[in-house]
């Protein structure tokens, strides 16, 4: 058999095994979570773990259509596949269905898809197709625009649906771009702005501004003692940055007052700690947070969780399905899957290390990223470190379109990983 | 590569706040980790089993159940209701209603909590078909006490719904739950009670409950009580209440050969179906309030006054076995012992004799020069005072005086028995001597004791040399009663310096001038010793002890009435009465029995209490 007609030459087996484990791994606990006493068919569209089956009996076919096309492909056609993408978000606004409130799907007669879950990997392909231009040069203001801009547009269309939660993992491609050669101060300034933004709200913004200042003369008098010659050179900068660090205090100050709505201040005073109401807001909350907890050290065992069989948990089956995982599987599981998740990401990242075209380096990273960032959030809300933000875990949270979304996500970069040393 | 490192840290920091959170959650944080009772997913239901009977000594029965019906109620789980209808259902206002609600939201909104308790049969009956529309209140059957002969409450107690300080202290308890808090009640609460039987019920978030939680396997089931069988006479019990009826005091009866506890009256008394069904608390109010009569105050173990004459015996005793007297001692008595110099050092006493007096005489007569000498006596014997005092008092703990009894009684006094150092506290500067206490020889003083102990004392007494510690429960239905109760405790005293001492209080009852002999019973050989204790607040009390017959006694006697002026009086007849009683069934002297039947000291309260109100 020649190398090109086996679409399976190449392939990092490591990779597939580690999605097909996490499918199965998810799948038994949508199991728990949805299973009623009674219905043993485990194929079945009344229930909602036997639809979950479907799904992923269909994404055999769907990884065996990705890996058909040539690697080269999917470089050729980024930009295609974005602009489609887009026009699929704006789509929406016309054609979409309503569903908890954000007209997040298409209706296809029967089933529901999302197209914000395949838009990930579309602007991944994008941004990987910009990046690896010869005349690209992160230095510059222009591409940091361009940049941007890519990123931005379908960021603005999903929080447009209502989704802003599903936005959020387009900031995550900052991680991307820092490898690329974004100056590192980006990441600096977000990281600064994030550490203000939590200060503010959790000390109120004079206690925050005051810091501000203390620390401002804490660092004029180090640089006036010790480097008088960089501050007499740099002072403007230093005064510029702390006054931009107080400006920014008072207008988190205003955003939070007065452009937020309660709800969105209701998810993270819960987070911060300011407010314990546990029946309305932060119902969610402590709910998943009590039910991870009770599963102890080695859990109550597959089907055993009383509250996941009580139906406890809100959305137990897709934004809180780690809490099945929690209850169940208790600290020996929870930790392995999270190990098994860092594990998977690591793979990915090593792999994308390897890649001597930069698009699929960049392509890597991404991917990378995105499901570095589902993690995080989904099980950070999970266990009641992050605010109440819903997104799903990849590979467990039940839906269709988020597990082909994650499968055209990975598994077109295991293709390119596969050409790594097949030059076309 | 270099900036590579970034997302490497990241995962790896991710991985640790997740791992650590979790950690922190699932095996440090136990409050999650409490399990059922405060897990929503799982109901909890109890099943109560009946409380064991109560029986007395010869199998007559005291203390049985009858059903009652109480209304729990879960707060999460009421839905809006016809307050109007419930309530006149239960017959409670409005006001009470939510009173009651909040009280039980308070507890818990998902535990349940007693609404309202003990429902009349006629009201269960109307309020059951209706059950349906409340939602959130249910009907829990729980069984009630029932006393078939009106006696005894002081010894059978009652039980009433534990309060939130029990259950703080008794994780078993929850709120609304019944549990014994007065008498035999209390102290065999877990006999008696035995264990309920726990249910859980998995539910979901619906509060539909979906089938029992893992199945069944934490379910117990209800251990039902024991029965317990009481040292108590109920006859012999009744009788006594009977003779103090319209007088105030305690009688305590024990057998000396086992310490149980024949009869324990207190008097006034109370009908023990008071203490039941919702009129409970209000009766309760209202005895407590007595405090007059103090009728919930149990004479017999709680009432400590100076025993008087009785303490002679004690003194006897000590005399002999220090050996400062002997049965031939001969003290002049001339109507009172002069202690010292000053004028008011005199100490009268009532014996006529006007010359001397032998230990025999001094306890018939009840001689209070002949026990002052002997007391002085055994303290001058020794160097100082103060140990001459310590080892007086070590001979008159030893027979169970000075201290709680430790039994099975659920209260009780340690009464006083001084000491050395107690006399060194009391006359800090001074050279103390013998005589400044010389009031203790004859039962005055600083002596204080209760009328068990003093029953115990005369058992021991009884006994030449020991006693059981005196006890109420006989047995216990597939259970033994506590191995202390059967092991005999020995007095300081020789057992030959008793014969001479019980030989004098013989005479008591068969001299014909002893102090009781005209409270004598042909037929029995009865052993006594009268009794004044000195009272500054109105008339003396009436103090007897007595145990017959004089060999292989069988019952040993503690009298005491209140204002019943001196000894032979009442409380000497009372005595006698209720060993006749015990012993042949009933008294060959009627117009005696009659007179203390009838006799009342009501009078002498009535212009007590006036006095006091002046």
């Amino acid at each position: 058999m020649s190398r090109r007609s086996n679409i399976f030459y190449g392939i990092d087996w490591i990779l597939v095994l580690f999605y097909f484990v996490l499918i199965f791994l998810g799948w038994l606990n949508i199991y728990s979570a949805t299973h009623v006493e009674g219905n043993t068919l485990l194929i079945n569209f009344s229930s909602e773990y036997g639809k979950q089956l479907i799904w992923i009996g269909l994404s055999i076919p769907i990884i065996f259509f990705i890996l058909l096309f040539e690697a080269k492909f999917y470089e050729k056609f980024a930009s295609i596949i974005y602009l489609l993408s887009l026009l699929a978000l704006v789509g929406l606004f016309i054609f979409g269905k309503n569903i908890n409130g954000a007209t997040s799907w298409y209706d296809l007669g029967g089933f529901s898809i999302q197209p914000s879950e395949f838009v990930k990997a579309a602007t991944a392909l994008a941004i990987s197709k910009l990046i690896s231009d010869k005349q690209y040069n992160l230095n510059k203001l222009s591409a940091q625009l361009q940049t941007f801009i890519v990123l931005i547009l379908p960021a603005i269309l999903i929080t447009l649906q209502p989704d802003p939660g599903s936005a959020l993992v387009y900031f995550a491609f900052i991680f991307v771009l820092y490898r690329e050669g974004l100056p590192a101060y980006y990441i600096s300034i977000g990281f600064i702005a994030l550490l203000l933004f939590v200060t503010t709200l959790l000390v109120g913004y004079k206690y925050a501004v005051i810091g501000v200042i203390s620390l401002f003369i804490i660092t004029i008098i180090y640089f006036f003692i010790y480097r008088r010659k960089d501050l007499k050179r740099g002072w403007p900068k230093i005064v510029i940055s702390f006054l931009i660090s107080t400006l920014f205090i008072l207008s988190v100050d205003f955003v939070y007052n007065h452009v937020f709505e309660q709800r969105h201040r209701d998810r993270f005073n819960i987070l911060l700690g300011k407010t314990t109401d546990i029946k309305s807001i932060g119902y969610n909350t402590n709910q998943s947070v009590t039910t991870i907890a009770s599963g102890g050290f080695t859990g109550r065992g597959f089907l055993e969780g009383e509250r996941t069989q009580g139906d406890f948990v809100p959305e137990q089956q897709t934004d809180y399905i780690f809490t099945t995982v929690g209850e169940e599987w208790g600290f020996i599981g929870s930790t392995l899957v999270i190990i098994l998740f860092l594990l998977f990401i690591i793979r990915i990242i090593n792999r994308a290390e390897k890649q001597k075209s930069k698009f699929s380096r960049v392509y890597g990273y991404s991917v990378a990223t995105i499901f570095l960032t589902h993690v995080t959030i989904n099980i950070g809300m999970v266990l009641g470190l992050l605010p109440t933000i819903g997104i799903p875990l990849p590979f467990f949270s039940y839906g269709g379109s988020a597990l082909w979304g994650f499968t055209f996500l990975l598994f077109i970069f295991i293709k390119l990983d596969a050409n790594k040393i097949n030059e076309w | 590569m270099k900036r590579a490192a970034l997302i490497y840290l990241l995962v790896i920091v991710v991985g640790i706040t997740f791992i650590s959170r979790l950690f922190y959650l699932q095996i440090l944080d136990n409050k999650y980790n409490i399990p059922t009772l405060n897990n929503s997913a799982v109901k909890v239901t109890y099943e109560y089993p009946e409380r064991g009977y109560i029986y007395d000594r010869n199998g007559v029965l005291l203390v049985a159940n009858q059903l009652s019906y109480d209304i729990m109620v879960i707060p999460q789980e009421v839905k809006a209701l016809d307050t109007t209808e419930f309530c006149t259902l239960i017959k409670i206002t409005k006001d009470d209603f939510i009173k009651r609600l909040n009280r039980a939201k308070r507890y818990s909104l998902r535990i349940p909590s007693t609404f309202l308790t003990q429902l009349s049969k006629e009201d269960y009956a109307y309020l059951q078909e209706k059950m349906y529309k409340y939602k959130g209140f249910y009907i829990q059957k729980r069984s009630l006490r029932e006393y078939p002969i009106n006696s005894s409450p002081n010894i059978l107690g009652y039980i009433s719904e534990v309060n939130e300080s029990m259950i703080k202290k008794n994780p078993y308890y929850q709120l609304g739950e019944l549990i014994g808090t007065a008498g035999v009640e209390k102290t065999y609460e877990e006999v008696l009670r035995g264990r309920k039987g726990v249910k859980y019920t998995h539910r979901n978030r619906f509060n539909k409950e979906i089938g029992p939680y893992k199945n069944g396997k934490y379910d117990t089931l209800p251990i039902p009580g024991s029965d317990l069988k009481l040292t108590i006479d109920i006859e012999l019990q009744q009788y006594g209440e009977a003779l103090m009826k319209n007088k105030r005091g305690g009688i305590v009866a024990i057998e000396p050969a086992t310490g149980e506890i024949l009869a324990l009256v207190s008097s006034p008394t109370y009908n023990p179906n008071l203490m039941v069904g919702r009129k409970r608390s209000k009766n309760f109010t209202k005895l407590y309030l007595d405090y007059d009569s103090k009728p919930l105050l149990d004479r017999g173990l709680q009432a400590q006054y100076p025993p008087g004459s009785p303490f002679k015996i004690i003194s006897a005793l000590i005399g002999l076995q220090e050996g400062v007297i002997n049965t031939h001692t001969s003290i002049k008595c001339l109507g009172g012992y002069r202690y010292g110099k000053n004028k008011d050092a005199f100490m009268k006493c009532h014996c006529d004799t006007y010359g001397y007096v032998q230990l025999n005489k001094a306890i018939y007569r009840s001689c209070n020069s002949y026990f002052a000498n002997a007391y002085r006596k055994v303290i001058e014997k020794y160097p100082t005072p103060a140990e001459g005092m310590n080892v007086w008092s070590k001979h008159v703990k030893s027979f169970g005086l000075g201290d709680y009894l430790d039994n099975d009684l659920s209260v009780g006094k340690k009464g006083l028995i001084p000491d050395g150092n107690f006399y060194n506290k009391w006359y800090p500067n001074t050279n103390w001597k013998a005589t400044y206490s010389i009031s203790n020889a004859i039962g005055q003083g600083e002596v204080l004791t209760t009328p068990i102990q003093l029953a115990n004392m005369t058992a021991a007494v009884a006994n030449r040399g020991f006693y059981f510690t005196p006890h109420i429960v006989k047995s216990i239905e597939g259970g033994k009663i506590n191995p202390k109760f059967t092991t005999p405790k020995y007095t300081t005293i020789d057992k030959k310096y008793f014969e001479p001492v019980v030989e004098g209080l013989f005479n008591v009852f068969e001299h014909p001038r002893g102090t009781a002999s005209w409270s004598k019973v042909k037929g029995i050989e009865i052993c006594g010793k009268t009794g004044t204790s000195e009272n500054p607040h109105g008339q003396d009390h009436s103090i007897f002890i007595a145990f017959a017959p004089k060999d292989n006694p069988k019952i040993a006697i503690a009298v005491f009435v209140e204002n019943g002026y001196w000894g032979s009086r009442w409380a000497g007849p009372i005595a006698s009465l209720m060993i006749e009683k015990y012993i042949n069934g009933g008294t060959n002297r009627p117009w005696e029995e009659k007179r203390i039947l009838n006799g009342s000291l009501q009078e002498e309260y009535d212009k007590q209490l006036k006095e006091q109100k002046h």
